[in-house]
């Protein structure tokens, strides 16, 4: 307690013993002052685009439905219908969608581009905070390089109209994450997906333990993880406890702390837990942690082991964030199976298909076309493409908390469309257009209608596709 | 001629047993060779080679098993073009993106001697595990053979590299110290402290050491001859062996090799074993070109080779085989500023020998995605402005071509006659990454598909509680 507190304490004592009606009444104190939760707030304007009708084409609407030779209009940013013989409104450009398939635009929740961007140099190597395993003050959008050559790719090889940009897994609590529209912008804060929430990159197992116990420091072990990770949530909560006092009551203002202001997001709802974790036996601990600390695990990352618990995932309504085949490059990725996506899906969990990587992000439509395969052949009753494309779009939209804006063709979403030239489950498909808010930002057949970064200008090979 | 017919008996010896005899009938049949593929084809195996394949109308001997693959794709096995199979069960604890760093093992892997003496003389055989579940997974997916590599510690070296097959059995080597490895790029020039300069000079003082070597040794005709002690015998038996022994191999004191890593040049210097090159630039790429005017015996073959469509031209005139990577496209370092999914496919039409290998991607163990990225090359045949390649070659860019550029073209990677019979019989096109391998075959012997991923698969497909612990279920 402060001097200040003791004194009122004991004047509060003394009235108690006395009934002290002499005392002079104690001034009302100064009502709470909210400070800026969003300093650097988006300045993502969308491009204008022209009422577009795409006519017969096979749409896959991303909440589990296809519609053969069925017509979508696009116009004012956002979807504006999507059945079969719409009629044309005045001034808007028909596309033949024959054999096209139209999707949502894919949104991957695991990304590193912009904070681990090509060239993958030193001087641009920005993903992990790693001087301490509790990092929760650091922000992934303070790092993005919005020149990485890697967003166009993921956007005209990939189909990809927004993402999410995560900090790196050093540390325990790696930092805020970011959500991004895939549309180039001289800054970072022009490409923040309006009214996103946040989300806090938290990391279980090998990483933390390796990159600190290698350093002599706390933790080298998984205990030590879980141990830390709890300690900080203790803080938190009377961090939060303190700012709930002074918002309810005014007064003196707390001091502000920057990593528990994150944290206290967490404790409000107002940030995603975005938990690396592929073991099991860890996503387990970390459901209870979240119980016990009073949050929500919004999604695990990396969730190769998935699958072992699907049931639990599913009770506790937790997004399980998965490749379709990666295994063995790390020891909590041993237990990899390639029916880890379409399990956790069929077991009623949110399934989702990520990359991490810079490469993947480019084919995220073929790797759930792997795993759907795999799910089919395995014997995985009610799959289809339609319901797949669920782990592309919807349940990413959902674990990035913006499934009322984005993710699905529903009427009145941002128009964030991807038309392929054929089946997007084929590797032989590409995406032949693609629409962010109903602006066309890609087009096969136009080489201006394709973005390229400041850093590949003048550049040998700078007018390919990539 | 003594000398191929030893190693024609060695190779024999070497083969599993395999006197099956066996038709496969009514698939779509590619054989692996550029070819379209063709509908209601046959493939022929006897013995554990190619009989014959394709639309071949030939009368089979009785008691000849039939394998009816109707509906199904019959193809060679997929030859991975570059990879380190089997050098590592597990890789490192985490990627360095993810946790900046530390190459902690834990013994899991054999792929790069980072703190060892030697370099060129490191030969990747007693590295690789036939038993490693990365052999199983890719065998599961109709990976039959991989070109395995070692990785370049601290010198432009990596040392001899081997063919393998994927085979359930404890014989995976198909052929011992085919290649020599080595960085003359980015990694290169680290190794050899900091400069492209520095490599070149280190790679052209190691053939100097090496031809100086040569000239103090026992020829190897000599040797056969009088056949003094064992350890000569093996330089005899093995044309790639690399060790010279001999007491009279005197060297002058100006060396830096150490004389089994000068010894392990000697072949590649007199063009009996290939010199795999990795580089990515375009003027590293020339820098090689410049190589092989200088020491012509030289059997090159580049591995990378990211810009190689700016100088397309050239290296097809040099008659260079290119392992490339496929659909690299990322300006991920300073040597691919120019990577282009499009590199395969100009290279190709300018007639260079392209094939398609897994170069710093995952391998050690995602081979099985080769055939995902040879489709998309095919796809890209449908972009303005870009160049793909036709089905036909995306599928030779991952069977045959890669054993040629390493002049195995004659054992594996088709289903001409008389090839190793490697086949696979898949659900659908193969080059779809939905498309199983349903049957594998390796030297004519049908493969296990079953791995550790299977059978976990398999004890947690139900979730629901029973008598006893999921550990039970086996």
């Amino acid at each position: 307690m402060s001097n200040k507190s003791w004194a009122a304490a004991l004047a509060a004592a003394a009235c108690a013993l006395s009934g002290c009606a002499a005392l002079e009444a104690k001034p009302p104190p100064a009502p709470a002052i909210r400070f800026n939760e969003d300093p650097y707030p988006s300045t993502y304007v969308r491009y204008p685009g022209v009422p577009t009708l795409i006519r017969g084409a096979t749409i896959l609407d991303g909440e589990g439905h296809q519609l053969d030779r069925g017509d979508i209009l696009i116009a004012d940013g956002v979807i504006k219908a999507v059945e079969p013989n719409l009629m044309v409104p005045e001034e808007t450009t028909v596309i033949d969608g024959t054999g096209k398939y139209v999707t949502p635009g894919i949104i991957d929740v695991h990304s590193h581009l912009g904070d681990y961007p090509s060239p993958g140099v030193s001087s641009l190597s920005d993903g992990n905070e790693a001087t301490s395993p509790v990092r929760p003050e650091v922000w992934a959008e303070h790092s993005v390089w919005p020149q990485d050559p890697g967003f166009s790719r993921a956007l005209v090889n990939g189909g990809v109209t927004t993402m999410q940009i995560l900090p790196g897994s050093a540390n325990l609590f790696g930092g805020r994450s970011v959500v991004l529209k895939n549309v180039p912008a001289r800054t970072t804060q022009g490409m923040k997906f309006p009214g996103a929430p946040y989300g806090l990159k938290m990391a279980c197992g090998e990483n933390p333990k390796r990159v600190y116990g290698s350093k002599g420091n706390m933790p080298q072990t998984r205990m030590g993880n879980i141990a830390l990770t709890r300690d900080a949530w203790i803080k938190a909560t009377a961090y939060k406890r303190k700012w709930d006092k002074y918002y309810a009551k005014g007064g003196d203002m707390p001091e502000r702390d920057l990593a528990m202001d994150t944290l206290k997001g967490v404790l409000d709802g107002k940030i995603l837990v975005q938990n690396h974790c592929y073991r099991a036996d860890e996503m387990a601990i970390m459901i209870d942690m979240a119980k016990e600390f009073g949050y929500r695990v919004t999604a695990f990352h990396h969730a190769v082991e998935a699958y072992k618990i699907a049931d639990l995932l599913a009770a506790n309504d937790i997004c399980a964030v998965m490749w379709a085949d990666w295994y063995g490059f790390k020891m909590e990725s041993y237990d990899a199976i390639k029916e880890n996506i379409p399990l956790v899906h069929n077991a009623g969990a949110c399934a989702i298909v990520h990359s991490d990587d810079p490469n993947y992000i480019q084919r995220l439509n073929q790797e759930a076309a792997k795993a759907l395969a795999d799910g089919i052949r395995a014997g995985i009753p009610n799959l289809s493409e339609a319901v797949a494309w669920e782990w592309l779009s919807r349940n990413p939209a959902k674990a990035l908390g913006i499934l009322d804006k984005t993710g699905t063709l529903a009427i009145g979403k941002m128009a964030d469309v991807v038309m392929w030239n054929g089946d997007p489950f084929s590797d032989y498909t590409r995406p032949q257009m693609v629409w962010i808010d109903g602006a066309l930002m890609y087009d096969m057949n136009d080489p201006k209608k394709r973005p390229v970064s400041d850093f590949e200008l003048g550049q040998p090979g700078e007018g390919d596709t990539k | 001629m003594i000398r191929a017919i030893v190693s024609a008996l060695l190779v024999a010896a070497a083969a599993p047993v395999a006197a099956q005899t066996f038709a496969i009938t009514g698939g779509t049949v590619a054989l692996g060779d550029g070819s379209q593929p063709i509908q209601n084809g046959v493939v022929v195996v006897r013995d554990g080679r190619i009989v014959a394949a394709g639309d071949v109308r030939m009368k089979l001997p009785a008691g000849t098993q039939v394998i009816d693959a109707t509906g199904k794709w019959v193809t060679p096995g997929i030859v991975a073009g570059f990879s380190r199979l089997g050098l590592a069960e597990v890789d490192l604890t985490a990627s360095q993106e993810e946790g900046g760093g530390r190459s902690d093992t834990s013994g899991a892997a054999d792929d790069t001697t980072s703190n060892g003496p030697f370099n060129a003389a490191i030969d990747v055989v007693p590295a690789i595990n036939p038993m490693d579940t990365t052999i199983a997974v890719n065998r599961a997916d109709g990976v039959t053979r991989a070109l395995v590599a070692p990785s370049a510690g601290k010198n432009i070296f990596a040392g001899q590299g081997a063919v393998i097959d994927t085979a359930a059995d404890m014989q995976p080597v198909t052929a011992a110290r085919k290649f020599q490895f080595v960085e003359l790029g980015e990694t290169g020039a680290g190794n050899a402290g900091g400069s492209r300069a520095s490599a070149h000079i280190m790679f052209r003082n190691a053939l100097r050491e090496a031809a100086e070597l040569r000239r103090y040794a026992p020829s190897i005709a000599a040797a056969r001859g009088q056949a003094p002690d064992a350890r000569e015998q093996m330089v005899v038996r093995n044309p790639n062996e690399s060790r010279v022994y001999s007491a009279d191999a005197r060297r002058s004191d100006d060396v830096l090799l150490t004389r089994f890593d000068a010894a392990a040049l000697v072949p590649v210097l007199q063009g009996r074993q290939y010199l795999l090159v990795h580089v990515e630039r375009a003027s590293d790429i020339l820098q090689v070109l410049e190589l092989k005017r200088e020491f012509p015996a030289l059997k090159i073959v580049i591995v990378g080779g990211s810009e190689g469509w700016m100088v397309a031209d050239r290296i097809a005139q040099a008659g260079i085989p290119v392992i490339a990577s496929a659909v690299n496209d990322l300006p991920a370092s300073f040597e691919q500023i120019a990577a282009t999914q499009s590199n395969v496919g100009r290279m190709k039409s300018a007639g260079v020998n392209v094939s398609i290998g897994m170069i710093d991607d995952n391998d050690t163990r995602n081979l099985f995605m080769e055939r995902q990225y040879a489709a998309n090359l095919v796809a890209l045949q449908r972009v303005p402005g870009a160049a793909g390649v036709s089905w036909g070659d995306a599928l030779a860019m991952i069977t045959s071509r890669p054993a040629q550029a390493i002049g195995m073209g004659g054992e594996i990677g088709s289903l001409a006659p008389g090839r190793r019979a490697d086949v696979v019989i898949w659900s659908g096109d193969p080059l779809e990454g939905t498309s199983a391998a349903e049957q594998v075959y390796i030297d004519g012997v049908r493969q296990p598909l079953e791995t550790h991923q299977t059978r976990l698969f398999e004890r947690y497909r139900y979730l629901p509680r029973r008598e006893l612990p999921e550990a039970y279920r086996h």
